[in-house]
């Protein structure tokens, strides 16, 4: 405890450095996800190519990525950007099969129905598709939010400053409480994106919370 | 292009295959721990599955830790139970946290391999006088085996991506010469072994991916197939009818 009072400097520092990095890779991971998402639900062709790539990225190890991109994209081994491309290719990796999932829970009656309305196909999937598919979609954002914050600790082995300090610097130095310190920390920043993300959702899809609240009535009852 | 040329060569070198430290050797580490770790992992993990999935107790439990182990940052993880342990003690401390790492997923696949079967079925093979011990064995793990080969799917990746890691903790594994490469400033080594980390990930999801589509009973393959021929009657009879009773 004592020590954790004698670093409160360094733990805020290292908290608001992590929270930082992880912005990008989700906000990133979920605007590239979206268009191959989007090509995974709706051409057969393109559906196999896309799941399976992602599939292969998601596959290889993190340290492995770190070493592998820097040669590929000529950029720098120790660099910022090193980390936060190998995270937003795992962000990517999990949401767009997130996406495809999602806009393929849109009951299909209902897209008949907007197109029967009207709706090109531009504007039906903007406003019938995206709004509709979006429970399923948080899902998959609040999944790909919580493994980012936990992966960005690896990213202290290339040089780039985050609750990973806490770990390599506390077990060189033999310090029990910044390792311990840096866990907590880690999974208290997950937990935060995790609420704001579900807060964010219920604020957006008003019409979610309604049927939550609804279908929390029957549900009970079962399990009782 | 070139630094790819140099860790071909480097992994190519027969110098570096021979003696300790060989990549032979940090390989055998690598699959050492990891299978340790997963095999442990599936026989804490499966039994669990299965009976949570069998009497329908605890499903909450499962959610709950799926969802706690996704957050835990298994980097920091490796050093904390280390150091909680003591550092001749790293090997099982290892073991440990490889094996935390590997539940979650097969707990996942276990249960949920349980859970998509129809209840009629089950019903039906009560109804048939089944007890149930054979329901167990003779409908429901075999019904489930795919999903349960999927968890697995994921625990071995996980685990072996995690296994990088141990180097940091000086237990070798094919971390080994990541490590050691960004000490030594030698790009070669750091990318030929992350090409060869890169590869082993590459081959054990084939591998599982194999097993997870031939572990689906015969039984089933042959019902896919007529399932198509009737979906528009058959999938609405079964769509409209509730679940879980």
């Amino acid at each position: 405890m004592t020590w954790v009072m004698n670093n409160l400097e360094l733990i805020l520092d290292l908290t608001l450095q992590h929270i930082r990095l992880s912005l990008l890779p989700i906000v990133l991971g979920f605007v590239i996800a979206l268009p191959l998402g989007w090509l995974a639900f709706r051409y057969r062709l393109t559906r196999g190519l896309v799941l399976t790539l992602v599939g292969l990225l998601y596959t290889i190890p993190s340290l492995a990525l770190f070493v592998v991109l820097p040669p590929l994209l000529g950029i720098g081994f120790l660099s910022e950007a090193n980390v936060l491309i190998a995270l937003t290719i795992y962000a990517v990796a999990i949401m767009a099969r997130s996406v495809a999932d999602a806009l393929a829970s849109v009951d299909p009656d209902i897209r008949q129905a907007a197109t029967a309305m009207g709706y090109s196909s531009w504007n039906r999937f903007w406003t019938v598709d995206l709004p509709l598919a979006g429970p399923v979609l948080l899902a998959g954002l609040r999944v790909v939010a919580v493994s980012t914050v936990s992966l960005l600790t690896v990213g202290i082995v290339v040089g780039v400053q985050s609750l990973g300090y806490l770990f390599t610097n506390g077990f060189q130095r033999g310090i029990l409480a910044s390792v311990l310190t840096g866990v907590v920390m880690t999974v208290i920043v997950a937990l935060i994106f995790d609420r704001l993300l579900a807060l964010l959702g219920a604020r957006l899809m008003p019409w979610t919370r309604a049927r939550e609240r609804r279908m929390a009535t029957p549900t009970a009852e079962v399990t009782a | 292009m070139n630094l790819f040329g140099d860790a071909v060569a480097w992994l190519l070198d027969p110098a570096n295959w021979q003696g300790s430290g060989s990549i032979g050797q940090r390989l055998a580490e690598h699959l050492a721990f990891t299978s340790i770790a997963v095999v442990v992992g599936v026989l804490i993990a499966v039994p669990l599955g299965w009976w949570i999935g069998h009497t329908g107790r605890g499903k909450e439990l499962v959610v709950g830790i799926t969802g706690a182990a996704r957050a835990l940052p298994s980097f920091g993880l490796i050093f904390l139970f280390v150091m909680l342990v003591g550092i001749g003690l790293r090997v099982p401390a290892a073991v440990v946290v490889l094996m935390l790492l590997a539940i979650p997923p097969v707990l996942a696949g276990a249960y949920a391999g349980f859970e998509v079967i129809d209840r009629r079925t089950i019903d039906a093979a009560r109804a048939m006088g089944m007890t149930e011990w054979q329901i167990l064995w003779k409908v429901e793990v075999p019904l489930g085996l795919p999903l349960l080969f999927g968890g697995l799917r994921s625990a071995v990746l996980q685990v072996v991506a995690t296994a990088v890691l141990i180097a940091y903790i000086g237990l070798g594994g094919l971390g080994y010469d990541i490590v050691q490469g960004i000490q030594l400033r030698r790009y070669d080594q750091m990318l030929g072994s992350a090409l060869l980390i890169i590869a082993l990930a590459l081959l054990l999801d084939a591998i599982f991916a194999i097993l997870e589509r031939y572990s689906v009973p015969r039984g089933v393959r042959a019902g896919r197939a007529t399932d198509v021929r009737t979906t528009p009657t058959g999938r609405r009879a079964t769509a409209d009818e509730p679940a879980t009773t």
